[in-house]
């Protein structure tokens, strides 16, 4: 079935070299993927990995050029390839599967037509029948249910997760030597996350297929990977197995990325490592206990029960969306987003909302932050009935309640200067300063000063969004959440569009501000070890409703509900995964998911 | 966030701020914006000079001077009355410019605030709004103009009145697309948080992110009106003779093309430097205001 492999060698690759017509983005890299191995890339984002993975597959987009070697089995340059002849390979002797499955889907075509096609196209099937046959026992192989009704569904009648399946399935429908895939699951939930790696890992081992597996999660590169390659920048700084990389990693840019991803270590001083302090970090934690090493646990205690009226109360919290008519005399289509939330926080409370997409964990944030109308049940934040507030009670809760977004490009205006940004809140003419609304110069001031704080500097206010980078980005958004000296701080997914390296600088900065501010924070993340790390009490949220909720340590360690323990379970850390010693090994409760 | 586009070279680590890269855009900007630039300004220097000086008298027949070929005198030759071109494509790019910004004014001026409310709006309000500028669609331009002709006669006036209220349904399409896409971004939620009113809001953050496209539009609706004010008057709706006019001097050529080209051509050429100019300057003045593509200050 597979091609004959007369080397060992899948994969060759020798100074690799990709430019734009002024720069080089990838400088001269040299590595090898041998049969059946599994071959981490890890980087960032700009540093060239998904360069690298097109250059291969020769899709690079116009403007770059590649040059160097890149060889498979059978020795033939692969950059000096024509067009034509490149065709042939891809999809038959190499395959991809990239990061978003909607997109890389005909959303016209069905998955099985989808999958077949790809066998007609190589002639590896010529009946249709044959290829058709062929498909649905991909799909099967692939773990959907019931593929053959699968196999006449559309892209958009599948779910996330499935869609990644069927992806899969095209990319080894001929049994290529190699799969490339660049960040394959970091658009899934975590626990399909889950059943897709272990998916990707068996179906892989099983046809002796060798797999560049390009993501920036590290967590995950432990879990799925042999060996690793660190990319920066252009350049790999650093090579070897697993063990070699996660426990001993030599190069300073590896140890800090390495620190920066690991939520559950900390520096002298009690907060997250970041590549500056990364030098004192010691990888050798991985073997102690998973709990010993959590016993520095939150560097901040609970917050003291005081018998003061919490300022966050909701009861049966309902919220349902009226999706325009699809047919002119059909009814309207209700679709209910919170189903019955009820929910206190107390005054410097730090909690956290973890769920799954489509869980309604945004949804509760719009409804707190006044942006969205509650359709039933009580709200009531800061002495303000949500359902009944006017617009003059709306602008006094938006003085005492801020949000940071999760994308910080989205989320500024491109059109706006840094300070016309930051000062926007100062304009509510709820905000007053000493029984007065500011005037220009008192603004002024204060975003200077606010953005000082985030560990910016007052010449940024003349600057525009985008001459920042992702983390100042969103350090500029936090400076406009925390600018009118709110009372809750909302954040809504704040570091999942960041680089590992500048999520841990703006986790410290967030801890450093709630404390200083003395917040109460709303952490809404799908990403259970951030939460874990923020914040003392935790509430899993589910279909827009509450599954579980209590302290942090309550629901990390001893969880009651099934969902809640597969959750936990499906989120991959870096102690965990690196712990776990062989890799790869698939959970049989989690192979057969399908979500 | 997509990893398949860090050749345009956002990393995120990096302490200093970032250089912004232009590349060849930010090249071809300056050249845009300058040749655009030059020929709405020699369009522009016409009209003003044609106030105060032409070489002859562009209304003035000299029955012996008929249809002479370009010269030293006449350097764009005379027409069947011998009236000089030249004189007629100064004095005509007053009238050109006239209907071009006129149009475009009463066009973006009751356009875009109605597209804006529109896409802010959404619901039964933007229903009904949306129905009305289906209602001006279904109306062609120059129809529209016939009949204004027809009730208020024939005039410059009456011409850039019809084909302006033509050219409201584009722009209000193409402000409440604009619009809704604005609208459904984190930093107009981060506005709404921060309390803005919705007046704000468009003023501040939904017209500046729109104005891209708002440009462009108006640079093809400029073109637009400059044809379609020749057409009325070649029709005798719109400039009316004997103040020349480039669409009507244009039209008037046409029983002389076999023998008398220059009739046709200096003010088809001048029309031409008119609306390529001015889509030159929209698409170079929509990059100068993008921050962007600006180079860094």
């Amino acid at each position: 079935m597979t091609a004959p492999a007369h080397s060992e060698r899948t994969l060759s690759v020798k100074g690799l070299t990709v430019r734009t017509p002024s720069t080089s983005l990838v400088n001269n890299i040299s590595f090898y993927i041998n049969r059946s191995e599994r071959v981490g890339l890890i980087g960032e984002s700009g540093s060239g990995k998904s360069l690298t993975a097109l250059a291969i597959m020769g899709l690079l987009p116009e403007p770059l050029t590649a040059s160097g070697m890149v060889t498979t089995a059978d020795s033939i340059n692969l950059l000096a390839l024509p067009e034509k002849a490149l065709a042939q390979r891809r999809g038959k002797s190499m395959s991809m599967v990239f990061q978003e499955p909607m997109t890389a889907l005909n959303p016209l075509m069905k998955v099985g037509h989808q999958v077949a096609e790809i066998m007609q196209i190589h002639s590896t099937r010529t009946t249709r029948v044959g290829a058709t046959e062929r498909a649905v026992a991909l799909l099967d192989d692939v773990g959907l249910p019931d593929p053959s009704v699968a196999a006449h569904a559309y892209p958009h009648q599948l779910s996330g997760g499935q869609r990644q399946r069927v992806m899969l399935a095209m990319a080894l429908a001929n049994d290529p030597a190699l799969l490339i895939c660049d960040e394959p699951t970091t658009a899934l939930d975590v626990t399909v996350q889950r059943q897709v790696l272990d998916l990707m890992v068996e179906l892989v081992r099983k046809r002796n297929t060798g797999m560049l597996f390009i993501t920036h999660d590290l967590a995950v590169v432990a879990s799925v990977c042999d060996r690793a390659l660190v990319l920066n920048k252009g350049d790999i700084v650093e090579e070897g197995s697993i063990d070699e990389i996660f426990q001993r990693p030599q190069h300073p840019y590896t140890r800090g990325l390495l620190a920066a991803s690991d939520l559950d270590a900390r520096d002298e001083n009690g907060r997250l490592f970041t590549v500056a302090t990364a030098a004192g970090y010691r990888p050798s934690a991985w073997s102690d206990e998973p709990g010993s090493a959590r016993e520095a646990g939150p560097v901040h205690s609970p917050a003291p029960k005081r018998e003061t009226p919490p300022i966050v109360s909701i009861t049966d919290l309902k919220k349902t969306y009226v999706r325009g008519r699809t047919s002119m005399f059909g009814p309207s289509v209700e679709v209910p987003a919170l189903n019955g939330i009820t929910l206190d926080i107390e005054a410097g409370q730090r909690l956290g909302i973890v769920g799954e997409s489509g869980s309604g964990k945004s949804t509760l944030l719009k409804i707190l932050s006044g942006l969205e109308r509650p359709t039933e049940g009580h709200a009531n934040v800061l002495g303000i009935d949500l359902r009944r507030a006017r617009d003059r009670e709306l602008g006094a809760l938006r003085s005492q309640l801020q949000i940071v977004f999760q994308d910080p490009m989205a989320s500024l205006d491109p059109r706006m200067r840094v300070a016309d940004i930051v000062q926007e809140p100062l304009l509510n003419s709820a905000n007053l300063q000493g029984g007065r609304r500011m005037d220009a110069q008192a603004r002024q001031d204060a975003v200077a000063e606010m953005l000082e704080s985030v560990g910016l500097h007052a010449d940024d206010m003349k600057r525009f969004p985008h001459q920042f980078s992702g983390g100042q980005r969103q350090r500029i958004s936090i400076a406009r959440a925390l600018v009118c000296r709110p009372r809750i701080l909302v954040a809504d997914e704040p570091v999942s569009a960041l680089d590992v390296s500048v999520r841990a600088q703006v986790l410290n900065l967030l801890a450093d501000l709630v404390d200083e501010y003395a917040l109460t924070l709303l952490f809404v993340s799908h990403d259970l070890s951030v939460v874990r790390h923020l914040c003392d009490n935790v509430m899993v949220m589910r279909g827009g409703t509450v599954v579980e909720s209590g302290t942090t340590w309550d629901i990390y360690e001893n969880p009651q509900e099934e969902y809640t323990q597969r959750l936990i379970e499906a989120t991959p850390t870096l102690r965990a995964e690196v712990g776990r010693g062989s890799r790869g090994v698939v959970a049989p409760a989690m192979s057969h998911g399908t979500n | 966030m997509s990893e398949l586009q860090p050749h345009l070279g956002l990393t995120a680590q990096p302490p200093q701020p970032l250089a912004v890269p232009v590349g060849q855009r930010g090249s071809r900007l300056n050249v845009q914006l300058i040749a655009g630039g030059i020929l709405v300004g020699i369009v522009v220097m016409m009209a003003v000079i044609s106030f105060v000086w032409t070489p002859f008298d562009p209304e003035h027949s000299v029955p012996a001077d008929r249809l002479l070929s370009p010269n030293s005198a006449h350097w764009m030759g005379t027409d069947r009355y011998g009236r000089d071109v030249f004189s007629a494509v100064m004095v005509g790019s007053q009238i050109t410019l006239l209907v071009g910004l006129i149009t475009i004014g009463i066009a973006i001026v009751f356009g875009v605030p109605l597209g804006v409310i529109a896409g802010m709006a959404g619901g039964r309000l933007e229903t009904f709004l949306l129905r009305v500028t289906d209602i001006m669609m279904a109306f062609p331009g120059l129809l529209l103009a016939i009949i204004f002709g027809a009730v208020f006669g024939g005039s410059t006036l009456t011409a850039m009145t019809a084909i302006g209220i033509a050219a409201i349904p584009a722009f209000a399409r193409v402000a409440r697309a604009g619009t809704l896409q604005v609208m459904s971004t984190d930093y107009i939620l981060a506005a709404r948080a921060a309390n803005r009113s919705m007046f704000l809001i468009a003023m501040r953050h939904v017209l500046p992110n729109i104005s891209g496209m708002l440009v462009v539009q108006a640079s093809v609706n400029f073109a637009i009106a400059v044809l379609a004010e020749a057409g009325l008057s070649f029709l005798g709706l719109g400039t009316a003779p004997p103040t020349p006019s480039w669409g009507r001097m244009l039209q008037e050529s046409q029983q002389f093309l076999g023998s008398d080209v220059h009739l046709a051509i200096f003010p088809g050429i001048a029309i031409a430097m008119a609306v390529l100019g001015f889509n030159l300057l929209g698409d170079g003045l929509r990059d100068r205001f993008d921050p962007k593509l600006q180079e860094n200050r």
